[in-house]
């Protein structure tokens, strides 16, 4: 049976990442992600977990990482100044393979910016925000049902590829009370990670089994002991300057992404089959698209959208099928045009338009039927 | 029921966001779908307030009010702002301290004493969301007797019970009057 | 044949060290090692946490449950694997930058949360790692690569301000005096609460070098002769205690310790109070 109830993004998110089975939260104050902190501190030592304020958004990155490779599932949420601090220890966390789940409900930037104010900004962050060549898995809820159920999924996903997931949420949804309906135990999936089986392995703690991508787990804290680094290590853990093992390291982080795109990546697309324009959203924006395009469609417009669930991998491979169908491709996002360079890097036969916002107010459904009706 | 856009404004403190999370509470235990939001940042602590509910029975695009079907306003600086935003498929609803703008046309204007009645015939300033929130009900038919008082009762603290039932009663009851 | 400290504490694979001829960290991470041995802990229960600097190097040599992490923020990794696994022994090895410039931030509110973690500063007045810059406890008028006319900034006692941020247990070591320094670490562990062995170290290849303080046996010798207990500096007029180290306890008390506060929440949640 199905249990509907009225929460907000925020909320839905913990409660999403406690069914994952989060049990540790370390964060820092930071508007507007501040009500996931808030709930994890109520509801962690209700399941036996733990919540941590830490002194600052640097050191709840470093708690998180150091919870997690003991073995318990953990997770931060910040928005962007706080995420910005943050992304050294998720470069930390993308070298060592240490699995957790960055929640980052963007707000207006650059630096303070406006605090309150919804904002799609830190999608490049989010990409290329720690310094060096790693991969990362990014995911955006665009309604408070997906906040719980995508939180969930980004835990998955983050044990499954040994990976910080970002949880790249917004203040639209963040901030948004709807009705969710949370789901009996037996019809979610929850991946716990792969242990090391072979004996000769056990001490190889970045062994990578014939056939796999990720290194399995044996968790620091037990019967083996072995090293972590951030250097470049090889399978024992140690650091090396040996350049052929840290080429084949970096390629490697690079590739257990790559060589799993269809498996991480989620799209949704609406009235795509017939559309001649494609509206391109994700997150928030989603909702103001949908009612645009429902507004078109009543007018007869041959209108659709094409909605990345999965950020980052960026699903390359089913907008250029849906490019070749289409003549108008619109990118509509709260930001200067982040998404749009990835959309003009991947579509080659269609007229690229934009719809953005950097003031901090929402972009209005009028603002969407405008521009369909104007293309040409 | 079609897609009721409600706005509620006042001054940080009247408790005009709680007013629309009952509403989106009612709204959800009557099996409809909701989508609540508000301004944040310091307009949420002292200034001007604005919180917005949208209610349907159809599937919910865009979370936030375009074309308000139901203001209520309790502060004059609030009603003056917003005000200017609806037209005549609007519902105004204000305290009945406040002048109502000269050449406002809507649907229909309620003048009711909202903060009046939370403070004399209740007995606490505090309950005059909880009095609007019945009022509002009553008005547009939202959600039954019941399933409102179960939404109040779910986000008002454990023994204030008898009061936020005074309160639902009290707004009701005026509303019934117009 | 090497002493059971090496086969045993050490990963042998991983020797010798990178650190200097003369280097002081040997020295101190051979006492981390001795006072685990002396306490009889298992070494899978012990889990080392060092940031970046020469002193976080021993993460890699030192046969326990490791973890090399990044600059300034051992202390905020360790504090997770803590809260995690209150069963284990929490170990933190740090240097002077990395405790006290770029995690000082860590250090004082993992003091003041008395969360029960072992710091262990291996404390040489430098940065080695880079090559010889003023650290935030050189002394003033000291010399480094980047104090070329002198060092006007201020010291840290790292001791004192870890005391004073509510640390409850808090000691001086130094490289020269083994014995007692073993002892002050071995009970730093045993505590349960946040502890902090403040260890003077020896930087003979850029501090010694940049402030012609000789040979790395010349700054031992310094070291062994310029030591006075908490006891003798609390009776000595402030003049005299200048540029003399400190050997011995600070600080010992009792002040709840933070994952037992925390255990004690979940059990009241549990009880349904």
């Amino acid at each position: 049976m199905k249990n509907r109830v009225l929460m907000q993004g925020n909320e839905a998110c913990v409660e999403g990442a406690i069914k994952a089975g989060m049990r540790f939260f370390a964060g820092y104050p930071i508007t507007p992600s501040t009500e996931i902190a808030e709930q994890s501190a109520v509801r962690l030592p209700q399941v036996g977990g733990h919540f941590i304020q830490m002194e600052d958004e640097i050191a709840s990155m470093a708690a998180i990482i150091g919870a997690s490779a003991v073995g318990t599932k953990s997770m931060t949420a910040t928005s962007g100044p706080g995420f910005s601090l943050k992304q050294e220890n998720i470069g930390y966390a993308c070298m060592t393979e240490i699995p957790c789940v960055i929640v980052d409900v963007q707000r207006s930037g650059p630096s303070t910016g406006l605090p309150t104010s919804p904002s799609q900004s830190d999608v490049m962050q989010a990409r290329w925000g720690t310094h060096g060549d790693h991969s990362i898995i990014a995911i955006s809820p665009s309604s408070v049902q997906e906040c719980y159920h995508l939180a969930i999924r980004a835990f998955n996903l983050a044990e499954k590829y040994r990976t910080p997931v970002i949880f790249l949420m917004d203040e639209i949804v963040g901030h948004l009370r709807e009705g969710i309906e949370i789901d009996d135990d037996e019809n979610i999936e929850i991946i716990e990670r792969k242990m090391k089986q072979r004996p000769d392995t056990l001490h190889l703690p970045y062994h990578v089994c014939e056939g796999e991508d990720v290194p399995r787990f044996h968790l620091t804290g037990y019967d083996i002991r072995y090293n972590i680094t951030g250097l470049a290590h090889g399978a024992d853990g140690f650091p090396t300057n040996n350049n052929e093992i840290a080429g084949q390291l970096v390629t490697r982080l690079m590739q257990k992404i790559e060589h799993n795109v269809d498996d991480i990546v989620q799209v949704e697309e609406k009235y795509c089959d017939d559309a001649e324009t494609v509206i391109v959203c994700y997150g928030g924006t989603t909702r103001c698209v949908m009612s645009a395009v429902e507004e078109l469609r009543a007018k007869g417009k041959k209108v659709g959208y094409f909605r990345p669930i999965t950020i980052w991998p960026f699903p390359e491979k089913q907008l250029k099928a849906l490019s070749e169908k289409v003549k108008n491709i619109i990118v509509a996002e709260h930001n200067y045009g982040q998404i749009l360079l990835e959309v003009q890097r991947i579509v080659k036969n269609c007229k690229i338009g934009f719809v953005g916002k950097v003031d901090g107010t929402v972009i209005m459904p009028k603002e969407i039927v405008k521009a369909v009706e104007e293309v040409k | 029921m079609s897609k009721m856009e409600i706005r509620l404004a006042g001054s940080g403190g009247q408790g005009v966001i709680l007013a629309t999370i009952i509403l989106a509470e009612a709204a959800i235990i009557a099996g409809k779908n909701t989508a609540q939001s508000q301004s944040y940042g310091p307009e949420a602590r002292g200034g001007m307030c604005k919180a917005e509910v949208i209610i349907s029975d159809e599937n919910i695009g865009f979370t936030k009010v375009t074309k308000p079907t139901f203001l209520l306003a309790l502060t004059q600086v609030s009603l003056d702002k917003y005000a200017k935003e609806v037209d005549e498929n609007c519902i105004v609803m204000a305290d009945s301290s406040l002048d109502i703008p000269k050449d406002l046309k809507v649907k229909k204007i309620y003048s009711l004493p909202i903060l009046e009645t939370a403070k004399t015939e209740v007995g606490k300033a505090f309950t005059a969301n909880i009095v609007a929130v019945a009022a509002i009900n009553e008005a547009l038919k939202l959600v039954g007797v019941k399933e409102l008082e179960e939404a109040v009762f779910r986000h008002i603290p454990k023994g204030t019970e008898e009061i936020n039932r005074k309160a639902l009663y009290a707004g009701e009851k005026l509303a019934k009057k117009i | 044949m090497a002493s059971e400290l090496i086969t045993k504490y050490m990963r042998e694979e991983h020797l010798p060290h990178i650190w200097c001829p003369g280097c002081g960290h040997g020295i101190l991470m051979r006492d981390v090692a001795q006072a685990v041995k002396n306490l009889g802990i298992d070494q899978e229960k012990v889990c080392l946490v060092s940031g970046i600097g020469c002193a976080s190097r021993a993460a890699g040599y030192m046969d326990f449950q490791t973890m090399h992490t990044t600059h300034g923020r051992a202390i905020a990794f360790a504090t997770g694997v803590k809260m995690a696994r209150p069963d284990l022994e929490v170990i933190v090895i740090a240097g002077d930058g990395d405790c006290a410039a770029i995690g000082g931030n860590h250090l004082i509110h993992a003091a003041r949360r008395n969360i029960g973690i072992t710091v262990i500063v291996f404390n040489n007045d430098i940065y080695g790692m880079t090559g010889g810059q003023y650290s935030p406890t050189t002394p003033t008028g000291e010399f480094g690569t980047t104090a070329p006319y002198g060092n006007i900034d201020r010291p840290f006692d790292i001791a004192v301000l870890a005391a004073a941020a509510g640390a409850s247990y808090v000691a001086k070591g130094t490289a020269y005096h083994a014995t007692q320094t073993i002892k002050l670490i071995e009970n730093g562990i045993k505590h349960k609460g946040f502890a902090l062995i403040d260890c003077a170290g020896i930087c003979a290849t850029y501090y010694g070098r940049k402030n012609k303080k000789g040979s790395a046996v010349d700054m031992m010798k310094f070291q062994r002769d310029n030591t006075i207990t908490v006891e003798q500096a609390k009776s000595l007029p402030r003049e005299e205690r200048e540029g003399k180290f400190i050997l011995g306890k600070l600080v010992e008390n009792d002040f709840p310790e933070f994952t037992d506060e925390y255990q004690k929440i979940i059990d009241r949640l549990k009880e349904g109070k």
